[in-house]
């Protein structure tokens, strides 16, 4: 039993420490994603509402 | 790690965005500007009689108006490409495989996401349809497609009847708690506007979306080929 303990436990380590380096980047990726769409979709102030206007129609998006 | 998921998205987000927009010049637009007609007064759902015919001319191109929905477009999908290109690459990290063939599974979870769960409650609204207070619509849409988004997650990606039943319970808490609604009706536009413009816009999503998640899965994939990422990963099962 303890051989295959060894294996197992080893990959777990690397993956730990490389979660690491690709989750940061993803949640800030993920949260700049989310920013340009809320100011395409969502925000409310005069020339952007009018110059998004169809699309947020179309897309489903609460407009007026 | 940040940039190549940048780029992948402005790729695909960028493409998707192009098709919507073309979907939306041919096939929804029509319908948006043909509603306008009615909600300016222009035509008379229940006027004197003849009645308006249901074929308008509801003008061209209009570079300045049809050219800024393009870039807006091009903008949310794009926005949305990156949320999904970041998504694929921590799913990938649970051992999810990630390409332009599972991308299409991808785009159409996330049209559910944003577009039919959110719509389940509030419709995409002809212009001069009526509609509950605009903050708490927002703020509904955001909860629905928040909740919703992880439901999908759960279900895609949990195997306990734990998460399942939560997956349930966050798909249909917005819908039981229910949508702003408006107070009375208004829409000065026919039903049939209405419900046409409801299904042109969710096929026009639905393709686009589909066109997002296949290609943000394919420019993905390429750029973890580029550096050796999927090697490693092979090696690494």
């Amino acid at each position: 039993m303890t051989p295959t303990a060894t294996p197992v436990s080893a990959p777990k380590t690397a993956t730990g420490s490389r979660s690491v380096t690709r989750v940061v980047p993803a949640v800030l990726a993920a949260f700049l994603g989310l920013a340009v769409v809320f100011i395409a979709g969502h925000a409310q102030s005069g020339a952007l509402h009018q110059a998004a206007h169809d699309v947020r129609h179309s897309t489903g998006f609460p407009c007026h | 790690m940040f940039i190549r998921i940048l780029t992948s998205g402005l790729l695909a987000g960028a493409a998707a965005g192009l098709v919507a927009a073309l979907m939306q010049f041919f096939f929804v637009q029509p319908v948006l500007l043909h509603a306008e007609l009615y909600e300016s007064g222009q035509l008379l759902h229940f006027g004197p009689e003849p009645r308006p015919s249901a074929h308008q001319d509801v003008g061209g191109f209009d570079p300045r108006r049809d050219g800024l929905s393009v870039l807006f477009t091009m903008l949310i999908y794009t926005g949305y490409a990156i949320v999904v290109i970041a998504l694929m690459s921590l799913a990938e990290l649970r051992g999810a495989q990630v390409n332009g063939r599972t991308g299409l599974i991808w785009g159409a979870a996330g049209f559910l996401v944003v577009h039919l769960a959110p719509g389940f409650g509030l419709a995409p609204e002809l212009p001069g349809a009526a509609a509950g207070d605009l903050t708490t619509r927002q703020v509904w849409w955001v909860g629905t497609v928040l909740a919703t988004g992880i439901a999908v997650w759960l279900i895609a990606f949990t195997r306990s009847w734990f998460g399942l039943g939560a997956a349930v319970a966050l798909l249909l808490t917005p819908h039981l708690i229910g949508a702003p609604e408006p107070d009375s009706f208004q829409s000065p536009a026919p039903s049939e506007l209405g419900a046409l413009f409801v299904a042109r816009a969710y096929g026009a999503g639905l393709a686009a979306w589909v066109v997002a998640g296949s290609l943000a899965g394919f420019f993905w994939s390429r750029a973890a080929e580029g550096t050796g990422q999927t090697a490693d990963r092979k090696s690494a099962h």
